[in-house]
Parts: structure tokens; C-alpha cells; sequence
């Protein structure tokens, strides 16, 4: 779209590591931040992403049914547990946020995570770890699936987006229950696409969506927290437990950097090592 | 009678009857061909032409000829031997400050990462860094900048990318890669997967081909004897779910196969099992869902071909006094073979391509070929690698159609 010089995107919803990457490719605006008129020390780690404003913050977690397991799991050990918990448990196809749990439950320190998995010893120890549930594994590949399946009963833990399971207790009556232990906390940006010729447009559209309130009433329609800092006061206290901002939830915060690098040479050993 | 054509014939103006024959029969046969045309065009265009192009992606990659046209001039004076000298690097350096200026970096740290992995991010910092580089010597400062162009392999890769064509992409299809002096080695045990995936896919298709046989032919037996009232029925049951979506069909099959699913809420209700069995994601989800879905490409051509064998014959050998499954196997199943030949034929190559019942069913360790092509597209941009796989599959079906060709011969092979 870029590359043929035919934008029809004048804002794009992008993840961290995308962002980076579109970004170092020349493929977003550079934000200009007077222009929005917005105050960039008030965003999440915003002065690591020059193409984006962040939108909303998301945790992938680890969800149970209550009904079907009394006794969840209490820390992200647990998940990697096949004595405690015997049972199928369902992740995300992809190495993200597994990597990074395989590593904890292994011992690993959360500030030290990111620091072994440059190596590639903590890569193989994370394999390693992998390797020892991976016959228990489901394996889904969109945020729909880990909710279906808890009901389903088809797994008795599964990896899931914090929304997802929240929207699903509220809506469907399910006693479904959220580990927040190790949550891989991360988030989306809004970017316009490089040459949109609607630049003024997106700006409002994103000076409007960044804003504090917009920011804080998306809360009502999903648990997903905000990415502007002033937000949070606004949110109704009700949801705050809920989100992954709220000050006892910050697990492990996903190092978007990192997947940006190497993402694309994990995920092809992954592909490989699950089709042994 | 005779003299009058004799006479015509001998007349000088006039066309021999042999030249008018054959003209007739060129009208003919071009009129025949008119007829044929717009398929022909339309295979052409649809199908030939793309597949063409395809395994031409499998071969051909000349990212680096285009996008690093001085570095790839100047190593063609480079032995191969250690480090290419100070006017490589030079060229480099230029070729990096280009592809800065042209946000094209990232083009060529895709490619080089597809056969190092971790080059990517490298060359882009390299170009980022290459551009604000304003004197040499450019050799030194090149090494310190990134140690992947202080390395061999990198070299011998560039050198390789000189040429516009690679085997790269066909030797990671069978397990093989280049090594550091670009000589030909087995990929390391973490990337070795396709020689598994191709006996995984051709096995997972004679198991579902046999299975469709051994379910296939008796039903189809009943239908070919059955009095057509009954028959009829029957084989509404069998050609309604054919008519039914793939996709509906694998999903009502991870409705019955779940761990709480109907099979085994059934088992488990009738005390039969404890436990729920494993019926999906692993290899047992994918028979069962696609040899339900193959069942019909199976037994409608053996159905077919017995429709065609008279009932006479059985009952002559009854009469001369064979047993009944000696006069079955002896007279009745061997004029059935063109119709098993037809049907397996047909359900084992749709099944090479399977794709989505895998991916819904099945397991990790279950997926087939199919499930990779789409992977290189869809998630890895590869397409060299997609096109790689879908090649050798396309070689590989052939040699097998031909196998079967001598072996069982395709002008045996009835649909009725």
C-alpha cells in the first residue's frame, strides 16, 4: 500500500514489535506530536516508538474454568506442572509469551528474561522447558479460541487475552478465572501509514482516540487498559481490577525491542520444533 | 463409375481427392479445436501459467543482483578464500548508503536472513550506520560497525547472490543448506523437518486412501446390488455429504471428536470408557475427519464400474461350481479393479494437497505439506520457500502417477 503509493489506511491499530519494525522500514509516520497536540510523557513507554501512539494496553494470562478446576493454578510454575495440574492446556501458537514463561517457571528471574533469551542457551533452555508439556499443548491461533475451549472443556488452563476472558465472564455467566501471575503485558499502537493523504484527518482521529477520556471510557467495552497514563483515574473503579495497568498486575512486560529482532527467527524454529 | 473419377482426378485444375481429404480433416480438426479454445486458454491463463511462474520463485532470486549491483560487481574479482579485500567493502558501503536513501535495507537483510538467521536486523543497523560513513578505509571500520561482515559465511553468501538463481530454497526444502565455503550440508537438526513432512504427507495419504477402500467398497457393492428403491436412498446418504462444504464438514468433525464431544459423551454414557479418548488434534482427528471427507471420491467410481458388471457372470461361475468368495474373488473383484484404481488415484492426490482438515483436527506433528506452503506465504513472506515445497509436491505427485501408470497403466482406470 505504501510501496504503490495507493494509501487507503489513514490509521492503523499495530503491535509493539510492528510498529518498531514499519517504522525502522519507513513504512508509518514519524508521530508529530505538537501536531497532535497531545503530552507524549503521558504515554506508555512512548518515547521508545516514533511512528505511534499507544492505544491499549493487553496481558496475555493464563484463564481456567473455576467450575471444572477448583484448585487452579497459582503461579505460571503450575502451567508447566503436569504432576499438580494433569491435563491438556492450551497456548498460543507462537513463540511469545511462551518463551518468556517457559524461562520463569524454569527459575528464571522476570528482570533476566529477555537478557537469556538473546543468548542462545536461554532459547534452548526455553525449548527445553517447552519440551516437557508439549505432547499436553493445544495449540490456537486466534483470541476467540482460548474461551471456546475452556468451555468446551477441551483444555483444563489455557493462555489468553485478559479481554477476552473477562468479556466472556460478563457476557456468557462462565465462572472463568484469570492467573495473573507472569502476565506478558503489552500494547497497541494507532500509526498512519506513510503518505496517507488524509494526514490531518488521522491526527484528529488519533488526538480523539489517545485522549484520556476516549482512552478511559474504551475500559466499559473491554478490559484492555489505557495507553495514556491520565486515563486511569477516570476509569470506573468497577473495571480497574480488571485491566492489565491496575498496579498489582504488572507481570512481565513484553519486550517489544526484542521480538521486533529476533521474532521472525524464533517463530521459524518454533514452526519446526512443534511439527517434530 | 470408375473411368469418371479416374477422369475428374486426371483433370489439371482440379485438387487430388488425397489434398481434399486432408483438408477436410484440418477443418475438422480445427473446428475441434475452436471448440476447445477458451478452456485451453482458460487453464492456460488460470493454472499453467501461475504454477509456471511459482516454481520459477523456487529457483530464481535475484534480490541481491538488484539491490547490491556494486558489492555484487566487485566480489566477482574475490578468490572466496578468508575476507574479500578493502574495494568490496568499499562497493558495500556505497550499495548500504543506496539502500539506506531507498528503504530497501530491510529487502536485503530479508534475504540474507533467510539463510542466516539473525542477519536481518544487522544489515539494517549496518545501512543505518554505513550511511553517515563518509571515508575509508571502509574494511576496518565496516567490522566494527556489525561482525557479521567480518565473517565467511556472509561473504560466500553475497557471492552466491551474483547469480539471479539459487538452490537455496530447494535444498532447505529437503534438509540441505549452504555451509560457510558454500558447499552443499545437512541443515541443522532444529530446521531438518521436510524430509519428515513429505513422508508424513504421503503416508498420511495411503493410510486415508486404503481406509476409503476398505470403507468404500462394500457400500458400493450394496448400492451396484441393491434394487434401485432402496439403492437410491442409500446413496442419497452417501452423495449428501459431498455435497457439503469442506469446511463444515471438518468442523462438525471437532464437534463430534472433543474431549466432550459427542463420541465421547456417547462412550463415556454407555460406561465404555472412563476417560474422554484423544479423538482430535493428533493423528487419529485427522483419519477420521479425512477419510470422511475422501469416502465419496472413493466410491463413486468403484460404484460406477460395477453398475457395468453383469450379475451373469458371478452367477455363471456359481453354476460351474465355484464357492460364492471363490466366484467373488476369482470373477466378481478383479473387473472391479479399474474402479479401486480409479478412486484410490483420486482420493490419495487430493489428499497430498490437504490442508485445512489438518490444521483443524489434527496435531502439530500432523500437519501436512500444504499446511507449510501456506505458512511461508501467509507468515513469513518466503515465498521462494513456498514455491520450493509446492515444487518438489508437484514433482513428487507426478513420479507417483507415473509409478502408478506402469504399474496398474491409467487406460485401466474406469469412472464407469
Amino acid at each position: 500500500m505504501v510501496e504503490s503509493k495507493t494509501v487507503s489506511w489513514d490509521v492503523v491499530d499495530v503491535g509493539q514489535s510492528a510498529a518498531i519494525r514499519l517504522c525502522d522500514e519507513g513504512i508509518l509516520e514519524t508521530v508529530d506530536w505538537k501536531k497532535l497536540g497531545l503530552d507524549r510523557a503521558k504515554f506508555m513507554a512512548a518515547d521508545k516508538y516514533d511512528c505511534g501512539v499507544p492505544s491499549h494496553v493487553s496481558a496475555t494470562v493464563i484463564a481456567y474454568d473455576k467450575d471444572k478446576l477448583g484448585n487452579g493454578p497459582k503461579t505460571i510454575a503450575d502451567l508447566f506442572d503436569l504432576q499438580k495440574l494433569p491435563g491438556k492446556r492450551g497456548l498460543l501458537k507462537d513463540p511469545y509469551a511462551n518463551l518468556e514463561w517457559a524461562l520463569i517457571a524454569d527459575g528464571v528471574d522476570i528482570k533476566d528474561v529477555y537478557k537469556l533469551l538473546n543468548t542462545p542457551e536461554g532459547v534452548d533452555r526455553a525449548f527445553k522447558k517447552l519440551d516437557t508439556i508439549k505432547k499436553d499443548v493445544v495449540w490456537w491461533t486466534s483470541g476467540a479460541q482460548p474461551p471456546q475451549l475452556l468451555a468446551d472443556g477441551q483444555v483444563i488452563m489455557t493462555a489468553a487475552y485478559n479481554g477476552r476472558i473477562y468479556d466472556t465472564v460478563k457476557n456468557s455467566g462462565k465462572h472463568f478465572e484469570i492467573m495473573w501471575d507472569a502476565a506478558v503485558i503489552g500494547f497497541n499502537l494507532w500509526a498512519i501509514p506513510k503518505g496517507d493523504p488524509r494526514l490531518d484527518n488521522a491526527y484528529k482521529f488519533i488526538a480523539f482516540a489517545a485522549s484520556a477520556q476516549a482512552q478511559a471510557d474504551l475500559t466499559k467495552y473491554i478490559a484492555y487498559g489505557p495507553g495514556n497514563r491520565d486515563a486511569m483515574a477516570l476509569v470506573d473503579p468497577m473495571i480497574l481490577p480488571q485491566l492489565p495497568t491496575a498496579p498489582d498486575h504488572m507481570g512481565i512486560e513484553a519486550d517489544a525491542a526484542f521480538w521486533a529482532d529476533k521474532g521472525n527467527d524464533l517463530r521459524q524454529r518454533f514452526t519446526a520444533w512443534l511439527a517434530k | 463409375m470408375a473411368t469418371m473419377t479416374a477422369q475428374i482426378a486426371r483433370r489439371p485444375a482440379d485438387v487430388p481427392l488425397r489434398v481434399k481429404l486432408m483438408r477436410v480433416e484440418r477443418r475438422r480438426k480445427l473446428k475441434a479445436f475452436t471448440l476447445v479454445l477458451p478452456l485451453l486458454l482458460f487453464i492456460l491463463i488460470t493454472f499453467v501459467l501461475p504454477i509456471c511462474r511459482m516454481m520459477f520463485n523456487a529457483v530464481h532470486d535475484d534480490t541481491l543482483l538488484a539491490l547490491m549491483p556494486r558489492t555484487m560487481g566487485a566480489l566477482s574479482a574475490w578468490d572466496g578464500k578468508g575476507l574479500p579485500d578493502e574495494v568490496v567493502y568499499a562497493a558495500l558501503v556505497s550499495d548500504l548508503k543506496v539502500s539506506w536513501a531507498e528503504k530497501t535495507a530491510p529487502q536485503i537483510g530479508e534475504r540474507m536472513n533467510h539463510e542466516l538467521p539473525g542477519a536481518r536486523s544487522q544489515v539494517t543497523s549496518s545501512a543505518r550506520k554505513a550511511s553517515t560513513l563518509t571515508t575509508g578505509p571502509y574494511k576496518a571500520e565496516m567490522i566494527k560497525m556489525s561482525p557479521l561482515w567480518g565473517q565467511h559465511d556472509v561473504w560466500s553468501l553475497l557471492k552466491r547472490g551474483r547469480s539471479a538463481y539459487t538452490a537455496f530454497y530447494l535444498l532447505r526444502s529437503v534438509d540441505y543448506q549452504y555451509g560457510s565455503d558454500s558447499q552443499i550440508v545437512a541443515s541443522p537438526p532444529e530446521n531438518a523437518i521436510f524430509r519428515d513432512v513429505f513422508l508424513r504427507t504421503i503416508g498420511i495419504s495411503i493410510s486415508v486412501t486404503i481406509l476409503t477402500v476398505l470403507l468404500g467398497f462394500p457400500v458400493a457393492y450394496l448400492l451396484a446390488t441393491l434394487p434401485t428403491k432402496s439403492s437410491n436412498l442409500l446413496m442419497i446418504m452417501v452423495v449428501l455429504p459431498f455435497w457439503t462444504s469442506l469446511l463444515v464438514r471438518t468442523t462438525a468433525g471437532v464437534v463430534l471428536l472433543q474431549q466432550h464431544g459427542v463420541v465421547n459423551d456417547v462412550l463415556a454414557s454407555l460406561h465404555i470408557i472412563s476417560q474422554p479418548a484423544e479423538l482430535i488434534f493428533n493423528r487419529i482427528g485427522t483419519m477420521v475427519a479425512m477419510t470422511h471427507i475422501q469416502l465419496p471420491f472413493t466410491l463413486l467410481p468403484i460404484y460406477s464400474v460395477m453398475k457395468t458388471i453383469s450379475p451373469n457372470l458371478v452367477r455363471a461361475a456359481r453354476s460351474l461350481g465355484a464357492g460364492p468368495f471363490y466366484a467373488f474373488w476369482q470373477v466378481y473383484f478383479p473387473l472391479t479393479l479399474p474402479g479401486i484404481a480409479a478412486g484410490s488415484l483420486l482420493t490419495f492426490i487430493l489428499c497430498l494437497g490437504y490442508y485445512i482438515t489438518p490444521a483443524l483436527v489434527g496435531g502439530p506433528a500432523d500437519q501436512m505439506l500444504s499446511y507449510f506452503v501456506a505458512h511461508y506465504i501467509n507468515e513469513e513472506l518466503n515465498w521462494g520457500m513456498a514455491s520450493a515445497l509446492g515444487a518438489i509436491l508437484l514433482i513428487a505427485t507426478l513420479l507417483l502417477y507415473y509409478v502408478f501408470n506402469k504399474l496398474v497403466g491409467i487406460d485401466q482406470v474406469k469412472m464407469g
